[in-house]
């Protein structure tokens, strides 16, 4: 098992200009499937193939993009058992423990959201996918045991039926006229 | 639920496992790959096509770090059980819903939606709740602590 230790990227204030908001409503569906896509989405944004690369190298440096590559769907893969676990952690302990869990490669979401009492007194919310329920039951209770988690309030939300599912959609398209 | 398991060959194992972050900038990214899999471009391009139309993959290219790029949210609601569908139904119609799935909770049903601003989300949020009559939670990332590299197949 693979434990990433690099530092989280530090949040920089990001400024995104009209070009960039083109370029990724654009690219919010995928890069297009030919010899020279970047060539291809320069064409229709009328600027420059070399510009359209900087422009994606900076969104990646500057950490609003985690990373470009292939994008694959866990369901269709056979990742069929999905948890989300929740836990009710200490203000002041959020960030440590959040970034214990957020390093194990089969978390693939670690964040901290409010708590919203009396409903819901959980802050901080990771996912874990695995070929079965079994697999992701181990792997969050060595999670627990790494993160020496186990005294937190916790549940664990197993996904059930997907109503829907489709990429994240940013940006309307500009229309051209 | 589709219950079916997909076979790959090692050249599409290799491209869904080995290029889901630093994918090249470069003119001819494909080419790229093609000579690291000792395939053709055109090859390398087929078959992200075909892992595009089946499904396998949901594209090639950028991953958004959340709330940096217009606004979006998880959201969730406790629906009776025999509401369920005709809620999740009312929910996945709403064009800033992204996923809209079932949990087995009180909290049953879980959505993210995305929108440019935070204001025409909570607009939506707001919709929901009136149409439903049921209470929404607004759960907002506040701080993000997950290292996104991809995700590990582990082709057994």
């Amino acid at each position: 098992m693979k434990v990433t230790t690099f530092p989280q990227l530090l949040r920089r204030p990001v400024v995104l200009d009209d070009t960039d908001r083109a370029l990724i409503a654009l690219v919010q569906k995928g890069l297009p499937l030919c010899h020279e896509p970047y060539a291809k989405l320069a064409m229709s944004l009328g600027i420059t193939e070399a510009e359209v690369m900087q422009r994606l190298q900076s969104m990646m440096q500057a950490g609003v993009i985690k990373r470009m590559g292939v994008v694959v769907r866990h369901h269709e893969l056979g990742y069929r058992a999905n948890a989300m676990l929740v836990f009710d952690v200490p203000d002041d302990r959020v960030s440590q423990l959040g970034r214990c869990i957020g390093r194990f490669e089969f978390v693939t979401l670690c964040y901290r959201r409010p708590r919203r009492l009396p409903d819901w007194p959980y802050n901080l919310f990771c996912m874990i996918h695995g070929k079965d329920r079994a697999t992701v039951l181990s792997r969050i209770d060595m999670l627990k045991d790494k993160c020496q988690l186990h005294d937190l309030p916790c549940d664990v939300l197993f996904s059930n039926r997907q109503f829907k599912q489709r990429g994240a959609i940013y940006m309307q398209q500009q229309v051209i006229t | 639920m589709k219950q079916f398991t997909r076979y790959f060959n090692e050249t599409e194992k290799r491209l869904l496992n080995n290029y889901q972050r630093d994918f090249p900038l470069c003119s001819r990214p494909y080419a790229e790959l093609a000579t690291e899999l000792g395939i053709s471009e055109d090859e390398v391009i087929d078959h992200l096509q075909r892992l595009q139309e089946n499904k396998t993959i949901s594209r090639v290219g950028p991953v958004f770090r959340v709330n940096t790029v217009g606004a979006s949210s998880l959201a969730a609601m406790a629906v009776p059980e025999d509401e369920l569908e005709e809620v999740a139904k009312l929910v996945s119609s709403y064009a800033a819903v992204n996923h809209n799935y079932e949990r087995e909770h009180t909290f049953n049903l879980w959505f993210v939606l995305t929108s440019p601003s935070e204001e025409e989300l909570l607009a939506t949020l707001d919709d929901i709740e009136s149409r439903t009559g049921l209470h929404v939670l607004y759960l907002p990332m506040q701080e993000d602590y997950h290292i996104d590299l991809g995700f590990d197949l582990q082709w057994a």
